[in-house]
């Protein structure tokens, strides 16, 4: 892992947006990391803390006020083809079924679906645990299931980067455990460099290589945190005392820190 | 103790279905014995029997006639203001130049009673359907142009930023994305403006017109014929019914997800 190149980077990364009152928000300051070829990385901060923006950022949505942000060793200047993202909210679309729901990216962009897209599409199906369920209405299924779809629909361009927002932050705390491990079963099937932003700091522990800890307004990175614990991952890990541990230690980095400095 | 209470529950269970269709056969009920006992003027208030009996005197080609000609300027207006209102939804919902410039003339349009305009563009546009269609089309288009445009930007914006992710452009952004999702705001304008389209070609009719249920109306009045005015009256409700119901049918038939979970 240590030679492997760098997937994303972001040197000297400033964000600077204009509020209601038209007063410019300094959202993000100076900011500078990178993240290795399929090396699983977590953001993690409280609200406002500019965690959304590194990701649109990342993803090109939005174009940095300072620095540069790169992709590949290319500065980002528009969305990229090998960049998936998974939302907030699954945001499906109501009047396709599950299926079509994971093959739109297809007839989104190219405004065709080839029969090898609908194979690629139930293959992904099949990943996230939905196998039987290709010809359902989004609105039957439930809020995990769907950001099941969600996730799958964001690997149907087999992207070599997933950009993943809060994903399980709307589902019920037993869900997103589930969901939780059955993430890092589908990134150890489908390796990919994932940039993972959550509040959560479990959830940040048990999936992550590395997390970032940021600070809020403006967002800076208070601390970068390698885990030890060894993969696969498993229920174990989340008694792991050393999980435990750092646990407090993030906890005292997010709520001492902001005082003190 | 529930079986023997069976029979009583499903009686009420009718009951409250037919609420609705029994409070109007009372007051149909209620209006022709009103009309009897009081010996009220069939010219002021004419019973439903009078009604329903003065209809029939009236030959059925000449009813349909009325009708058809009605029904046909309502559902040209109505069709044209889909074609116009959609189309300038999408430019208002996309084009903050457009939204800045067209939308505070359609609100001044809105803002004029179109009743009173009505004769002013029969005067301009001369006889035909022209007029009528326009001055239905005049009062249609506006509640569809509105909730349309509402409904684009009522987009969840994820949904925007996984499109502009997939860089495929706008054209596609909205006829994938956007318009899909303000279908229930559309049908919800579409369903108003069944009625307006009618109350439109009435009000064409009233103006300038030999033809069609507003002209009926307005001539049977003029000779005091009101059991007849009121048969035509009953002709425009029921229209107005059948349209809007039509349109219910259509969305549920093609679009269920647009509906609310309950009205599935």
């Amino acid at each position: 892992m240590q030679h492997s190149p760098v997937s994303i980077a972001f040197d000297g990364v400033g964000q600077v947006f204009t509020g209601n009152d038209g007063k410019p928000i300094q959202a993000l300051a100076d900011l500078s990391f990178s993240i290795r070829h399929h090396e699983f990385v977590s953001v993690l901060g409280p609200s406002g803390c500019g965690k959304s923006t590194l990701l649109r950022l990342t993803a090109g949505l939005i174009l940095p006020s300072s620095g540069a942000v790169s992709v590949f060793g290319l500065t980002v200047t528009e969305p990229r083809d090998d960049v998936g993202i998974v939302f907030q909210s699954p945001t499906l679309l109501p009047w396709y079924n599950v299926l079509d729901n994971v093959t739109f990216p297809m007839r989104h962009k190219y405004g065709r679906v080839l029969a090898e897209d609908v194979a690629r599409a139930q293959a992904l199906l099949a990943l996230v645990g939905l196998k039987d369920f290709a010809q359902k209405r989004v609105g039957e299924l439930s809020g995990g299931m769907q950001q099941r779809v969600g996730i799958a629909r964001a690997l149907l361009l087999d992207p070599d980067i997933l950009l993943m927002d809060e994903p399980f932050s709307a589902l019920d705390a037993l869900t997103r455990d589930e969901m939780s491990f059955e993430l890092l079963r589908i990134w150890h099937e489908r390796p990919k460099t994932v940039l993972f932003i959550t509040h959560s700091i479990p959830e940040a522990l048990l999936l992550s290589d590395r997390i970032l800890v940021m600070s809020a307004r403006p967002g800076r990175i208070a601390e970068e945190i390698v885990l030890p614990f060894e993969r696969p991952r498993t229920m174990a890990t989340l008694s792991d005392p050393r999980f435990t541990a750092l646990a407090n230690h993030i906890r005292h980095t997010l709520f001492h820190k902001p005082e003190a400095a | 103790m529930a079986e023997s209470n069976r029979p009583l529950a499903r009686l009420l269970f009718w009951l409250d279905r037919l609420t609705p269709a029994l409070a109007f056969v009372v007051l149909l009920v209620v209006w022709e014995f009103s009309t009897r006992l009081f010996a009220i003027p069939s010219f002021l208030l004419p019973a439903p029997s009078r009604i329903v009996g003065d209809a029939f005197q009236v030959d059925a080609g000449i009813w349909l006639g009325h009708i058809q000609s009605t029904l046909r300027v309502a559902l040209i207006g109505y069709a044209v203001s889909i074609l116009i209102g959609i189309p300038l939804a999408i430019g208002l919902a996309k084009s903050r130049f457009l939204s800045r410039t067209l939308y505070p003339m359609l609100v001044v349009v809105q803002s004029t009673p179109i009743v009173a305009v009505a004769p002013i563009i029969v005067v301009t546009l001369g006889s035909g359907d022209m007029p009528r269609v326009v001055i239905t089309f005049l009062i249609t288009f506006f509640p569809i142009v509105v909730s349309t445009t509402t409904g684009l930007m009522a987009t969840p914006p994820e949904l925007i930023e996984l499109s502009r992710s997939l860089r495929a452009g706008a054209f596609r952004e909205v006829m994938q994305i956007r318009l899909p999702y303000a279908l229930p705001y559309i049908f919800s304008a579409l369903k108003i403006s069944t009625t307006l389209a009618v109350i439109g070609a009435v009000v064409a009719e009233f103006v300038a017109a030999e033809k069609g249920l507003g002209f009926y109306i307005a001539f049977s009045t003029s000779f005091f014929k009101i059991p007849q005015a009121f048969a035509g009256l009953v002709c425009l409700v029921a229209i107005s019914l059948i349209l809007f119901r039509a349109v219910g049918y259509i969305q549920k038939r093609f679009v269920p997800w647009s509906l609310p979970k309950t009205e599935r």
